[in-house]
This record gives C-alpha cells, sequence and structure tokens, in this order.
C-alpha cells in the first residue's frame, strides 16, 4: 500500500447556488478525510488541501468555478470517484443551502 | 493571596526590565531609540496578519467615556474577552518542545470541547446550530492550521497562543477582504475558533495582566474588574481601555488612584483594536487612538510635556495655604487606597487622609484579613502621615466590587440594594470586629478617624458605635492604651442619611459625603451601566438638594462636613461646592494640585452666587452649563509666569501620569 503512487485526476464545477461554502466544505474535508490518499483541489493556479476546511474556505469558490481535483497515493481513484459525485450532486443542497432529505449519504467507494 | 503581596507600587519595584514610568508612557515616538525598548518581537497582536497590510495603517479615533485623566502612549496588549491575558510572545529555545506540545494538546481540547458543544446545541438549538460548532470543530482539527501554527512556534519561537493567533488572523484578515462576500462572515468563524483555542491554551495557566508583559504595554480589555485593574502596576501599564465600563465605576476610581490613564465604554472594539502597533489612551477627552499618524503623536507627546510642566509647577505651590481670593480657607485632603499613596497626599500638601479605602485588603482573599494583618497595614499609613489625621473606611465590599471572600449569602438579584458594606460589617462580627479593632490600635499611633459607610439609619449607626464602643473596652483591658475619645463619622451616600443628616449629625464627629453612591441611589442609576450611565450627573439639582441639608445639618450641629466622591476632585464642581458650604473636599492625591489652583482663582462671594444659581435651576444639563461657564470665567488667568516654570524632569515620577487635567 505505501508503494502506491496512483495519481487520480479529475475536473470539476461547483454547481451549488451559494458556492463552495462552510457546509458543503466541512462535507467535502470530511469524505476527503476517509481515504488515506493525499487530496488536492487546484483553482486558478493554486493548490488547495482537500482535507482542510480552513483551506477550503480560502478558495472562495463561488457557483460556477471549475476546479482540479487530484488525488495522490492509495485509494486515490476512489477517492476522485467519491467526491467529484459529492461536488456533483450539489453536495446534496437545495438553492437555499438546505440538505436535501433524499441523498444517499456519500460512501467512500471500494 | 493578599493584594498587598501584589501592590502596584510595590511588586514593580524590584524588577529591572521596568522603564521609568514617564519613559514607559513616551516611547518618543517611531523614530526615537525610546520605542526599541519594546523591542521588535513584544507587540503581541502587531505581528499577526503578516501576509497584507504591510505598511500603511489608518488611524482610529475612537470615543469613549473618560475615567482617569492623563495621557499614555504605546504598543498594545489586547486582553482576551474571558479576562485572560495572553503570555508573552516570545519563548526561549529549550521550551519549544514542551510549547509544541502544548499546541497540539491545546488544539485537542478545543476541538473536543466544541464537538462537545455541538451535541449539546444539537438537543438545545436544533441542527443547524450544532452544525456550525461542529464545523468550527473541524477548522481546530484542521491539519493546515496546526502546520502553519506548529511552523511558526518553531521557527519564530514564539508561544502557542501567539502562533495560532497570528495564523488565524492571516486567514480572518483575508476573510474580511471579500468585502459583500458571504465569505466576509466567515472572519467571524475564525475568529470564534480563535477565541475557543486561546482560551483552551490560557486556561491551563491563568496569569495577572501584566504579568505577562514582557515591557511597557497598553491594555485593552472587554472590560476590567476593580481588582483586576488594582492589580495593574502603572510602571507597566501607563494606560488602559475598556469596550465595557463607565465614568464612576471603581475601576475607574482604582485607576485614578494609581494614576493610569484610562478611557471606558468604548463599545466593540478590541477587533479592531488588535493589529495595532502603538496607540494613544487620552484620559482627559475619553479618546482610544489606533494607529495615530505622525502628527497626532506629536500633538500628544507635546500635550504631555506641557501637563507635566503644569503639574510640577502646581506641586511647588502644594504647601502653600489653600484658600480663596477672598480669604476663604478650605481643607483639601486626599483619598487612598494602598500605603503607597501616602507619599503623595503629603507631597501634594494633603492636610490628611480623607479615606483610606479598605476593600484591597479583602479583595482576592480566600479567608478575611486578620487583625494583625489588619492593623499593620493602618499603621503603617498613620505613622507616615506623621500625626496628620487618616480616616480609615471600615469594609465598603459589596455592588460591583467583586470578594473572594463573602460569607452565607447566595447571589443577590440586586446587590446595589443587598448586603453590602456596613450591613455586611453588622451582620458578621468575624468581619467587623477584627478591622475594629485593628483600626483602634492604630488610633494608639496617630490620630485616626472611625468612618462608617453607607449608614442609612440612626439604628445602624448606632449599632455601629455600639460595636466599636465594646471592642475599644476589651482593648482598654488587654492594656491597649486606646484613646479616650476616637473621632467617628459616617458616610452620607443614601439620600435616606442626607434627608435624616440633622438627627444623624447629632451622633457623630463629622460627615462624609460620598457623591458616587449618593447620585446612583438618588437617581436611581448604576453608574457602571453604560446604557443608562448618561442619566447619571452629579449636576442633577436632586443631588444639589441633599448635598444642601447634609451641609446644613452640619452647620446647625458645627461639625464638618467633608465630600470624598469623585465630585470633590473635580473642578467643574469644587467651586459649586464651596458655595454650596463645603470647606472640605478629599480627593486622589493627583487631583490636589488642579483644586488647590481653582480654589485659589476664585471668591467665596462668586462661589456662593453660583451656588444659588444652580439651586434654582430645574435640569441636570442647566446645571452643568451654568458650572462650565463660571469655570472658564474663573480660571482665564494662567497659572503661573514664566518665572515660575519649572524643567518637567523636575518631577519625573508624575510624567504623564495624568496628574492634573
Amino acid at each position: 500500500m505505501s508503494e502506491d503512487t496512483t495519481v487520480a485526476c479529475r475536473q470539476v464545477e461547483i454547481t451549488n447556488s451559494l458556492g463552495l461554502h462552510v457546509r458543503p466544505a466541512m462535507k467535502f474535508v470530511e469524505l476527503a478525510s476517509r481515504f488515506p490518499c493525499e487530496v488536492r483541489v487546484r483553482h486558478n493556479d493554486n493548490e488547495f488541501n482537500g482535507k482542510s476546511l480552513l483551506e477550503l474556505t480560502m478558495m472562495a469558490a463561488e457557483c460556477g468555478t471549475r476546479l482540479e481535483l487530484v488525488a495522490r497515493g492509495p485509494d486515490a481513484l476512489a477517492a476522485i470517484e467519491a467526491l467529484a459525485e459529492l461536488v456533483s450532486a450539489r453536495f446534496y443542497e437545495d438553492e437555499d443551502g438546505e440538505p436535501v432529505e433524499a441523498a444517499p449519504p456519500p460512501e467512500p467507494g471500494r | 493571596m493578599s493584594p498587598w503581596t501584589r501592590r502596584p507600587r510595590a511588586d514593580a519595584a524590584g524588577s529591572p526590565a521596568t522603564p521609568r514610568r514617564d519613559q514607559a508612557d513616551f516611547p518618543g515616538g517611531s523614530s526615537s531609540p525610546g520605542l526599541n525598548r519594546w523591542g521588535p518581537g513584544m507587540r503581541p497582536k502587531a505581528t499577526a496578519n503578516p501576509t497584507t497590510r504591510p505598511a500603511s495603517r489608518t488611524m482610529q479615533v475612537l470615543q469613549g467615556i473618560a475615567i482617569s485623566p492623563g495621557i499614555a502612549m504605546g504598543p498594545v496588549i489586547v486582553v482576551d474577552r474571558s479576562g485572560l491575558a495572553l503570555p508573552t510572545r516570545a519563548i526561549a529555545e529549550e521550551g519549544v518542545t514542551a510549547e509544541l506540545e502544548r499546541l497540539d494538546r491545546g488544539l485537542r481540547d478545543a476541538r473536543q470541547a466544541a464537538e462537545n458543544d455541538a451535541i449539546e446545541a444539537r438537543d438545545r438549538l436544533g441542527p443547524q446550530y450544532a452544525e456550525i460548532l461542529t464545523a468550527h470543530g473541524r477548522m481546530i482539527a484542521d491539519p493546515t492550521l496546526q502546520r502553519e501554527a506548529r511552523q511558526r512556534l518553531e521557527n519564530e519561537r514564539i508561544s502557542a497562543e501567539h502562533a495560532v493567533l497570528e495564523v488565524l488572523e492571516g486567514y480572518a484578515a483575508r476573510l474580511e477582504g471579500y468585502v459583500g462576500s458571504h465569505l466576509a462572515a466567515r472572519a467571524a468563524d475564525v475568529r470564534d475558533i480563535q477565541g475557543r483555542i486561546l482560551s483552551q491554551l490560557i486556561g491551563a495557566r491563568p496569569e495577572p495582566i501584566q504579568d505577562v508583559l514582557a515591557s511597557p504595554m497598553i491594555v485593552l480589555a472587554h472590560d476590567l474588574t476593580p481588582s483586576e485593574a488594582a492589580g495593574l502596576d502603572p510602571r507597566r501599564v501607563p494606560g488602559f481601555a475598556t469596550e465595557a465600563g463607565g465614568r464612576a465605576s471603581h475601576t475607574a476610581i482604582v485607576a485614578a488612584a494609581l494614576e493610569i490613564p484610562a478611557v471606558a465604554g468604548l463599545g466593540p472594539i478590541l477587533d479592531r483594536a488588535c493589529n495595532c502597533r502603538t496607540v494613544i489612551i487620552d484620559g482627559d477627552q475619553g479618546l482610544l487612538i489606533l494607529d495615530p499618524d505622525e502628527a497626532t503623536q506629536e500633538h500628544y507627546r507635546r500635550l504631555a510635556t506641557e501637563r507635566s510642566e503644569r503639574f510640577a509647577v502646581l506641586a511647588r505651590q502644594a504647601d502653600r495655604p489653600d484658600a480663596t481670593l477672598d480669604g476663604c480657607t478650605v481643607e483639601l485632603w486626599g483619598n487612598i487606597e494602598f500605603g503607597g499613596e501616602v507619599a503623595a497626599c503629603l507631597e501634594l500638601g494633603a492636610v490628611g487622609v480623607g479615606l483610606f479605602r479598605t476593600e484591597f485588603l479583602f479583595l482576592n482573599a480566600q479567608e478575611p484579613p486578620g487583625e494583625d494583618e489588619q492593623f499593620a497595614v493602618y499603621a503603617a499609613v498613620v505613622r507616615s502621615m506623621a500625626g496628620r489625621p487618616v480616616t480609615i473606611r471600615t469594609l465598603d465590599l459589596g455592588a460591583d466590587k467583586i470578594a473572594g471572600y463573602r460569607p452565607g449569602t447566595g447571589p443577590e438579584s440586586n446587590p446595589a440594594l443587598g448586603l453590602r458594606s456596613l450591613r455586611l460589617s453588622l451582620r458578621d462580627p468575624a468581619i467587623f470586629r477584627p478591622q475594629l479593632r485593628a483600626m483602634l490600635r492604630a488610633a494608639t499611633l496617630g490620630d485616626v478617624r472611625v468612618l462608617f459607610p453607607l449608614v442609612s439609619t440612626l439604628a445602624e449607626l448606632r449599632a455601629a458605635r455600639t460595636a466599636l464602643e465594646g471592642v475599644a473596652g476589651e482593648l482598654r483591658a488587654e492594656g491597649h492604651p486606646i484613646p479616650e475619645r476616637i473621632s467617628v463619622g459616617i458616610m452620607v451616600e443614601v439620600p435616606a442619611a442626607a434627608l435624616m443628616a440633622d438627627h444623624l449629625a447629632k451622633e457623630v464627629d463629622f460627615f462624609s459625603i460620598g457623591t458616587n453612591d449618593l447620585i446612583q441611589y438618588t437617581l436611581a442609576v448604576d453608574r457602571t451601566n453604560e446604557t443608562v450611565a448618561e442619566l447619571y450627573s452629579a449636576a442633577d439639582p436632586s443631588v444639589l438638594k441633599l448635598i444642601t441639608m447634609v451641609v446644613e445639618a452640619c452647620r446647625k450641629q458645627g461639625i464638618p462636613a467633608t465630600v470624598c466622591g469623585t465630585m470633590g476632585g473635580e473642578p467643574l464642581y469644587a467651586m459649586l461646592l464651596l458655595g454650596l458650604g463645603i470647606r472640605q473636599l478629599s480627593m486622589p492625591p493627583h487631583q490636589l494640585p488642579e483644586i488647590k489652583r481653582v480654589i485659589r482663582s476664585i471668591r467665596l462671594e462668586d462661589a456662593q452666587a453660583l451656588a444659588a444659581e444652580a439651586l434654582s435651576r430645574p435640569t441636570a444639563r442647566e446645571v452643568a452649563e451654568l458650572l462650565d461657564a463660571a469655570l472658564r470665567q474663573a480660571l482665564v488667568e494662567p497659572i503661573s509666569g514664566s518665572a515660575d516654570a519649572v524643567r518637567p524632569s523636575a518631577s519625573a515620577g508624575m510624567v504623564g501620569q495624568g496628574a492634573a487635567s
């Protein structure tokens, strides 16, 4: 496992109307932290730690922002898969940032 | 711990790093070598947020309430809202490993606390609020925060508190830059977790404010309790400003006693002030100036020099008799809290101590101080006054004073009207008797006068006198040479006492009018409550009427009445009080020179005419306007000719101490 240097990338777009505010960012961090691999988020030539709520908040990703997710290490592919799904599902929030009841809980894919 | 062991003027004397007080107040501006005294690493909050706003700082002038006169200028320390002070920024190299562990532990504990709060909030306040707290917990546990704080701690060798503070301030400032965006509001979240982590870190080792200061700094806090203020050392804390508080709070009295320029009631300022390099406290105008520009600094330096010159001149006139232009003699006395203030009383020409407050013996004490401990303190003051009278007031604890020791009672819903002051003493002989014994024993060494506070009824006065006589009998039986006659007086500070002054006057040797409480009880205004503080006015006609009644009762009975509240030391009221018939004023020693000046500049007949006019006015505002105009007119002449000029260094110890106002 420690030899695993898999790198996975995925382009995503923030589509929930409030952007990557605290609650979605927290969901992102929570999910990312379940994977042993490193998770980076690239935005405008800057790179942020996908497991840091502070850094993601500083990223100031509004609705429509395109991000590149990069995972490096064990479970990188699964991590990218799960995180991309979370983003495309608009973090399971509606237009007002209220949780969408029917949302399936995001699981670390395996 | 007895407050006397941390008596401000005593406990700093041995500190070699402590600059002289006058230097501490006036660093001399950024171009002066004086500023280097603080060193680059000694501004806890000034180095925060290094990534933004490096050079240009905008001056901000904030209006508050002036509570202690004088000017102080210098670097600043913001005291945490919880009342805990940040430790020194720099740490020793060998302490880094331990400090890193402390940082990790602090983050861990703070996260745990936030998560516990979240669980609790979920039940009580619902899931949405809980989610915010959960997010705070996550932010505290943030790997980036931990990494950056550790790096900063190691690289700069600073305490965990400052490492956290500086990292998070950087984030908060960047977030605030997103003006108009919801991100700007995230700054408050960052500050919230900052507070959580800091209180976790500091909570592990609370320290008195100034003990964490490596160099003199102006303290900014949400509020300071009287005992916190009492613990300040003017040489290490040349000035302070608070968001809360008001003019006649005990914190104000303490600040004036310590001659620390201070401003209160500023409203929310700490967030704005925490990145300041230099601030000015203008304790005359009630201003806090953040990051003053060079012209403003120059202005205040000049003001300070003028003040010290003026004070030196006035101090030299201390031993001239205090009489009006038409020959009416007025006795000026000193109010003191600490033995160390006797020197100032003597130097500035007080005829005696008109009010020796004893609360500070009791504040912060686990046990009430014993008879011998009290005797030692009283005896020292009586001896240093060398035969001049010393008026010792029995314990006046309660209301806004915090008592570490207060027996028997739970919290009171209305402490100002509750078991306080003489009521407490009469109820608890274990407090009262040792104090009376100590006072009477001190009376064998000089002219000691006993003063009972907060007397509301004749019955209370009689009960207090009975206790005193009982104790005197005991002491005589034990062989102490207690004087045959002890002068006994009461504070007139409850309207009931003023209204019954004619009867009370027959059973005492003197009255002392405590204007602060008298105003508070007459106008039903909590003087420390900033929302109603504006209703508190010494110029209110109702107060003047009560004072007139007291003066009249004294005149009929042939006993003296002293005014020992804040009013007595304010130039605006000195002339009025004189006109109302008061011939004795007692005040913090530093106010003596200015009041002497007022007394010597006016005529009794003018003062009497002024008082008559004031008594006819129906509102406080009209009285205040009248006084203001009268004072201006009376003091048009400059205080001294140039021949009398004295260099500021002649009274170096007093420079910038807000002496005269």
